[in-house]
């Protein structure tokens, strides 16, 4: 009986932790099915369709010479414009949140544009004027650039599409970075260039990290934008998603499958990857609590 | 260092914030800056700071002018509220920031950076949290942190703005001791904000009560809580009662009775009396102020009444002792022991 007394009661192993937040059952419930209807279920479809062809199939075909090639054009333009972006769009975040100018408003409505135009249009509308005979285009063929129809013009419309993800992540961090901690730093002695480099960028880090992302997915997928830009030379500027549309083309479904499966490995270990660093910079400096 | 703040005017778009406010600040004190919110306190020392400029006015530090020199150049140690801690920074980083980030010339070399740091955690008692991050201390610790990093860079000045004011009540009677001993161990001239008169009273060589945008008494914590030159100052600096009462023949009258305290050289005619509800004796004489109790309660070791005096529904607070047998509608007749008069408003 003193054993029994001294001895906590051991609680039975349970799959939640009690909350007192009810529903766990119901919105758990939901977020499987509808994670399963819309994603799961698609993705191991594809998984299944493309694994029909056997692991040496497969291979052979993943290794293509010409998959391979687009595949390598599509991840490389993608992490450039997302590199890209992070820059210029930390740049437009920053002048959106910290100045009050004239036209700030429209400016800042005008950064979303991108997320609601039809790809195939800003498509158009990038190689109109990136092409050599175009406003912008004109100005760099005389240097004996050329930006449309090069890998150039692909890394510029993944840099149009994928702007507004990394303007959108910063922006509210951004706001939400103390002044007080600009202030401090300034009492310190640090000069402007040592508290914007070792003080505000260390800490829009996560979201930096997330607006990479965010862009750098989308633009791995883009299709609608870049096929009008690209020129679409295979080996050169032929982009994955574009193989996938050929392939399907030419009734080769199995083959189509395969590119998307390992566009999807791929780019699901990049963004694990994106994400472990996150969640690590998260819990080291002890953001989100 | 002293700092002189001469004749400071402050707007913000167009609102002012301080009017004309000069203040002395001895070389070595520990100066508070006491005022309600909205005083224009935190203001003065963002002036001081160089965190803003002033709209007209003088700012020395010893006898050079800073009003014109930047922040950085005023090498001040800035403690804020919120700690303001950078948490991407081990504890160490944020201690040595201001030093790391001299320009070479005046650098020390990084063992004597990390050195004067280590030496810093320990004088804040935060030995062997040198690598954990601010996320990881409590507020009470973080604070502590945030003094040692303002004290990294050996200030001229070293200014707080409520720096206790986001902490629980017990780690703020400890680091007000606390902050009390470091001072007196490094000698920094000290400004602090803050809205608490307790920690004002205790913690202060000088108190200097601001109310809207003016300094209204600077003084040692004797003088300012027992000889108030306003109204203000007596209403905010400890518990205080106040009474409209009158001045004829040299006596002060409340609602036609004379209360059996002598008006001093006050000029006859309509006065407030200001009086500390535990500075009263009770009295059975007919000269004294008497009233109803209307509220009773106990605080701490004694029993705080009010009394409602005359007809005119007047409310005063007086303090009894705990056993003190007086109840609700009880008549008690009461003179102050101390008191001050001011003007009518």
């Amino acid at each position: 009986m003193s054993a029994a007394v001294s001895t906590a009661p051991r609680r039975a192993w349970s799959f939640r932790q009690p909350s007192v937040i009810p529903g766990f059952g119901l919105t758990l419930g939901f977020t499987l099915t509808y994670f399963s209807l819309i994603i799961l279920i698609p993705l191991i479809a594809l998984a299944v369709r493309s694994a029909g062809l056997g692991p040496e199939g497969f291979w052979k075909a993943a290794t293509d010479a010409r998959v391979l090639g687009s595949l390598r054009v599509s991840f490389v333009t993608a992490l450039i414009a997302a590199g890209v972006n992070v820059v210029f769009g930390t740049l437009i975040a920053w002048c959106l949140v910290r100045y009050r100018f004239p036209g700030r408003r429209i400016f800042d409505a005008i950064i979303d544009l991108p997320f609601a135009l039809p790809t195939a249009v800003a498509g158009i509308a990038l190689t109109a004027i990136y092409a050599p005979n175009g406003t912008v285009g004109a100005l760099f063929a005389p240097l004996g650039w050329r930006i449309a129809y090069t890998p150039a013009g692909i890394v510029i419309a993944m840099i149009f599409i994928g702007l507004p993800f990394v303007v959108r992540t910063i922006q509210p961090i951004l706001e939400e970075v103390s002044h007080e901690v600009e202030e401090a730093s300034a009492t310190l002695g640090a000069n402007r260039f040592q508290t914007i480099f070792h003080v505000i960028l260390p800490s829009l880090m996560p979201a930096i990290l997330t607006g990479f992302a965010l862009a750098f997915a989308r633009a791995v997928g883009e299709y609608g934008s870049i096929i009008f830009i690209a020129g679409n030379i295979p080996f050169v500027s032929e982009i994955a998603p574009l193989l996938i549309y050929i392939r399907l083309q030419e009734f080769n479904y199995v083959g189509a499958t395969v590119i998307a499966t390992v566009m999807l490995l791929i780019s699901f270990a990049i963004l694990f990857l994106i994400n472990l660093i996150q969640a690590w910079s998260r819990r080291r400096y002890g953001y989100g609590n | 260092m002293e700092v002189r703040v001469q004749n400071v005017r402050k707007e913000f778009d167009r609102f002012p914030a301080l009017h004309d406010v000069s203040l002395d600040i001895h070389s070595g004190e520990l100066i508070a800056l006491l005022g309600p919110s909205g005083s224009g306190k935190t203001t003065l020392l963002r002036l001081i700071a160089g965190l803003e400029m002033p709209t007209a006015g003088k700012i020395f530090f010893g006898d050079t002018d800073a009003s014109e020199k930047t922040v950085q150049e005023r090498n001040i140690g800035f403690v804020f509220q919120h700690y303001a801690l950078f948490r991407h920074m081990t504890i160490l980083e944020n201690i040595s920031f201001g030093l790391k980030v001299r320009p070479r010339s005046t650098r020390p070399p990084n063992g004597e950076i990390r050195r004067r740091a280590m030496e810093l955690l320990d004088l804040v008692q935060l030995t062997g949290l040198e690598k954990r991050y601010p996320n990881q201390l409590s507020g009470g610790q973080r604070q502590r942190v945030a003094l040692a990093r303002a004290l990294a860079i050996e200030p001229a000045v070293l200014l707080l703005d409520e720096p206790f004011g986001a902490l629980d009540a017990q780690v703020r009677r400890e680091l007000r001791k606390w902050l009390r001993e470091i001072h007196d161990r490094t000698g920094h001239t000290t400004v602090f904000v803050t809205h608490d008169q307790e920690e004002a009273l205790e913690l202060s060589d000088r108190l200097c009560v601001m109310s809207q945008g003016k300094i209204e008494q600077v003084g040692t914590p004797d003088t300012v809580y027992d000889h108030p030159t306003s109204p203000f100052v007596f209403g905010f600096i400890g518990e205080s009662s106040t009474l409209p009462v009158t001045v004829e023949n040299g006596e002060l009258w409340v609602g036609g009775r004379a209360i059996g305290v002598p008006a001093g050289d006050a000029t006859p005619g309509d006065a407030r009396l200001f009086f500390r509800p535990h500075d009263v004796e009770l009295v059975e004489a007919d000269a004294s102020l008497a009233g109803v109790v209307s509220t009773s309660r106990r605080v701490g070791g004694t029993r705080r009444v009010e009394l409602e005096i005359g007809g005119a529904g007047h409310h005063v607070e007086v303090d009894l002792p705990f056993d003190h047998p007086a109840g609700e509608k009880t008549r008690l007749a009461f003179r102050p022991r101390r008191w001050k008069l001011f003007p009518a408003a």
